[in-house]
């Protein structure tokens, strides 16, 4: 079947022509970070002379930086010189060979998920090339946004078929000399997602990184840029979900996205990379710059989140507000158990005149596990009529556990309203109790109390990955109480 | 139903319960006042199975089983049920949401199908018309910003939901207005049966004006010091607890 449809087959060569996996050398590259690389990167990938010139001078600038220190984070120290810079995280040829060599416990995490049967082998790393079912569904896909001019495809791709988009965007959001980690990604990244929404366009479909392939071994680095023309609006799902690994892994991903006047992106992530076992052994490190520029006027940036996963995440997805009368908006559920670690928030700037924001963030703590909460909210002088409203609640199982949090709130324009809320409870033995004495068994009773804290963010995710997130939840707080 | 024998439970290493028994019959409504800080509500949330008490000795049978054996969900499902004397709010979890998985829980422990979202709305209906509730509480967060009339309401309704064998109700009275107290009293009345049996503990006769109690029990410092009928508690709204305590302390000194 598959030898005659030639869509299959691009779509099983695809990975082999754009990426690094035919390439033999380049799976072979030695760890290491110099100038070579970057330029063998750029070279490999065939890139315009603008962007490795910009990688350049990402690199440059990123050998004046120092790893950042303040988040409320413990880590041993990264050997950036350890790392290999092109190449999967884990070469195909290690990854296992089917689903019978894969961690039972992980597939029984999909299982309960109800992840179905062949996005679990993808999930779990198994090197199949192309999914057979999904194929039709991409392909479909595929042409109904081509049909509303929409364009979404790999960031290399875009490289290729774009250029003028990608110089004119790239790096406008989150400048190469943002923040270390960022900058990193500037010089180093491999792949990642673009997506462009012409004028007055209302995107068909919910995009998700679920529909295109070969998004599965982008990599540690990657970069996704959305812009938003006038007018359009899109919806764009990231469900990540790593692999089970013994050592720790470095993932250093950029986000940018662009609404220009009356546009509207909602960005969603259901983040499940691997949070290393019940030691800390293993696990992803996750260092995450996302950033939403609500450019024009009436523009609206909503990001939600609901994240179980990674060792260490360090992320503050945030929205620059300078269109007058723009929106940005940010729902967060953060899960954090055994010894995981989490530092998160938003930062919300308003530039624009009576721009307003919401921040809701659950954060979740559980074991053994640390999680903080930053956010900053920034009203400019300029930001006539400001409105911000912030609430930030903790929930803690157990004792051992703790949550943080740091608001950083700074007004320069005496008409803004700022509104602050935070509680701290701990998932009461008392609601645990009441709910056992209605005949509720304590996992239904600590799942349902969760979801009833989680509620108010949930109800902003897409049906389907709401389901999904209820479930991750449910997955992840296995065995913390009792 | 019900037999509670030389009871001795601790909390945070302090003795509460002191040697407490007690029997209730099928169909049998007892009531048990004392003064505050007596144990009552310590009692209770022991038969109830809440873990920060410590039995240390003593046996409670329940309907042929033994009691502290089994878990808080188990007791349940075996047909105990504990109106709480402050019910605890759940924000976010909707209060039909949580009844309905309890209802289905008993079910499934009975081996019976669970109800589904119209069957399961026609019978709250009902009942919530028997505890005259708006329908707008079944949408609302469990207790979630309830008065403290409404969460008592909320949990007779519960009750009347889970037709329990053996209803303990602790203060279900207090904090009631008075037409709310004819209601509760009302739903209780009509869970009244000859198989189901009801503790109620209170501090008023008002309430035993309107649900007649078999029994009432006097508990004082972990122990029921004494027994009567209706009228002892009568005797007691006249008089107070004094005389009970004397006669009780002379009794045991005898
Ligand atoms: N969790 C606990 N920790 C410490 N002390 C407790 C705890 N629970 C109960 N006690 C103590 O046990 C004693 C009995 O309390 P209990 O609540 O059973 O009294 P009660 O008879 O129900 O009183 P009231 O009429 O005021 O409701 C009190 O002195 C109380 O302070
Ligand atoms: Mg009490």
């Amino acid at each position: 079947m598959a030898s005659d449809n030639p869509e299959f087959e691009q779509l099983v060569n695809r990975g082999y022509a754009h990426g690094f996996v035919t390439d033999i050398d380049s799976d072979t590259i030695p760890p290491g970070l110099n100038e070579d690389v970057i330029r063998m990167i750029s070279a490999k990938k065939k890139e315009p002379e603008f962007l490795l010139n910009w990688r350049l001078r990402a690199y440059e600038h990123w050998l004046t930086m120092k790893e950042p220190n303040w988040a409320h984070l413990h880590h041993t120290p990264i050997d950036y010189q350890a790392i290999s810079y092109f190449s999967a995280p884990k070469s195909r040829d290690d990854a296992p060979k089917s689903l019978d060599e894969v961690d039972p416990k992980l597939l029984e995490t999909y299982e309960k998920l109800g992840i179905p049967l062949h996005e679990r082998a993808r999930l779990a790393g198994v090197a199949v090339d192309a999914v057979f079912d999904s194929v039709s569904v991409a392909t479909t896909f595929k042409g109904k946004l081509a049909k509303a001019g929409v364009i979404f495809c790999s960031f290399s791709e875009a490289v290729q078929l774009h250029p003028e988009l990608i110089e004119r965007y790239l790096g406008k959001v989150v400048p190469y000399t943002d923040n270390y980690f960022a900058t990193l990604n500037s010089a180093v990244f491999t792949d990642g997602s673009f997506v462009f929404i012409p004028k007055g366009v209302r995107c068909p479909l919910e995009l998700s990184t679920y529909f295109r392939i070969n998004a599965a071994n982008t990599g540690q680095f990657e970069r996704t840029l959305i812009v938003a023309e006038e007018g359009s609006h899109v919806s764009y799902l990231e469900g990540c979900t790593a692999p089970m690994r013994d050592e720790n892994q470095l993932h250093a991903a950029v986000v940018e996205l662009i609404a220009m006047d009356d546009a509207e992106i909602k960005y969603s992530t259901v983040q499940n990379w691997y949070p290393g076992d019940e030691e800390g052994r293993g696990g992803i490190y996750n260092f995450v710059t996302k950033r939403g520029d609500c450019a024009g006027r009436n523009s609206k940036i909503s990001w939600t989140q609901v994240e179980t996963g990674s060792a260490i995440t360090w992320k503050y997805p945030s929205c620059i507000l300078r269109g007058d009368n723009s929106v940005g908006e940010f729902y967060s559920v953060a899960v954090t158990n055994n010894m995981q670690q989490a530092d998160t928030g938003t930062k919300m700037v308003h530039i624009g005149k009576n721009t307003s924001s919401t921040i809701v963030s659950k954060g979740i703590s559980a074991g053994r596990a640390q999680s903080s909460y930053r956010g900053l909210v920034q009203v400019m002088a300029g930001a006539e009529g400001a409105r911000n409203h912030t609430q930030c609640d903790s929930l803690l199982m157990g004792d051992k556990c703790g949550a943080h949090t740091f608001p950083y709130i700074e007004v320069k324009n005496p008409s803004a309203r700022v509104e602050h809320e935070a509680t701290t409870s701990k998932i009461g033995e008392d609601q645990l109790f009441y709910c056992r004495q209605r005949g509720i068994s304590e996992e239904d009773a600590v799942n349902m109390i969760v979801n009833g804290f989680c509620k108010e963010v949930f109800k902003e995710l897409p049906m389907e990955f709401a389901v999904e997130a209820q479930n991750l939840l449910c997955v992840s707080l296995e065995g913390a109480v009792g | 139903m019900l037999k509670i024998d030389n009871l001795h439970a601790r909390v945070e290493g302090r003795e509460i319960l002191k040697g407490l028994s007690l029997t209730i019959g099928e169909g049998e409504v007892h009531a048990i006042m004392g003064p505050n800080g007596s144990g009552k509500s310590t009692l209770v949330q022991v038969l109830a199975g809440r873990d920060d008490y410590q039995v240390t000795s003593g046996s409670v049978t329940f309907l042929g089983k033994n009691l502290l054996d089994l878990a808080p969900e188990e007791r349940a499902h075996e047909g105990l049920f504990l109106a709480f004397q402050y019910p605890v709010e759940i924000p976010g979890v909707n209060n039909t949401y949580l009844l309905k998985a309890a209802l289905n829980s008993m079910r499934k422990h009975r081996g019976e199908s669970d109800l589904d979202a119209v069957e399961f709305l026609a019978l709250i209906r009902d009942k919530m018309k028997l505890m005259e509730m708006d329908a707008s509480f079944l949408n609302r967060g469990v207790n979630e910003g309830f008065s403290g009339g409404e969460k008592k309401r909320n949990e007779i309704l519960q009750m009347a939901v889970l037709e329990p064998r053996l209803a303990l109700l602790d203060e279900t009275d207090s904090g009631l207005d008075i037409d709310a107290l004819k209601v509760v009293a009302n739903g209780v009345n009509s869970l009244r049966s000859a198989d189901r049996s009801i503790v109620m503990v209170t501090h008023y006769q008002r309430l035993l004006d309107y649900i007649e109690p078999d029994f009432v029990h006097v508990l004082s410092a972990g122990r029921i010091i004494r027994s009567g009928d209706k009228s002892l508690a009568l005797e007691l709204e006249r008089r107070g607890y004094d005389w009970v305590l004397k006669e009780a302390l002379e009794e045991s000194q005898a």
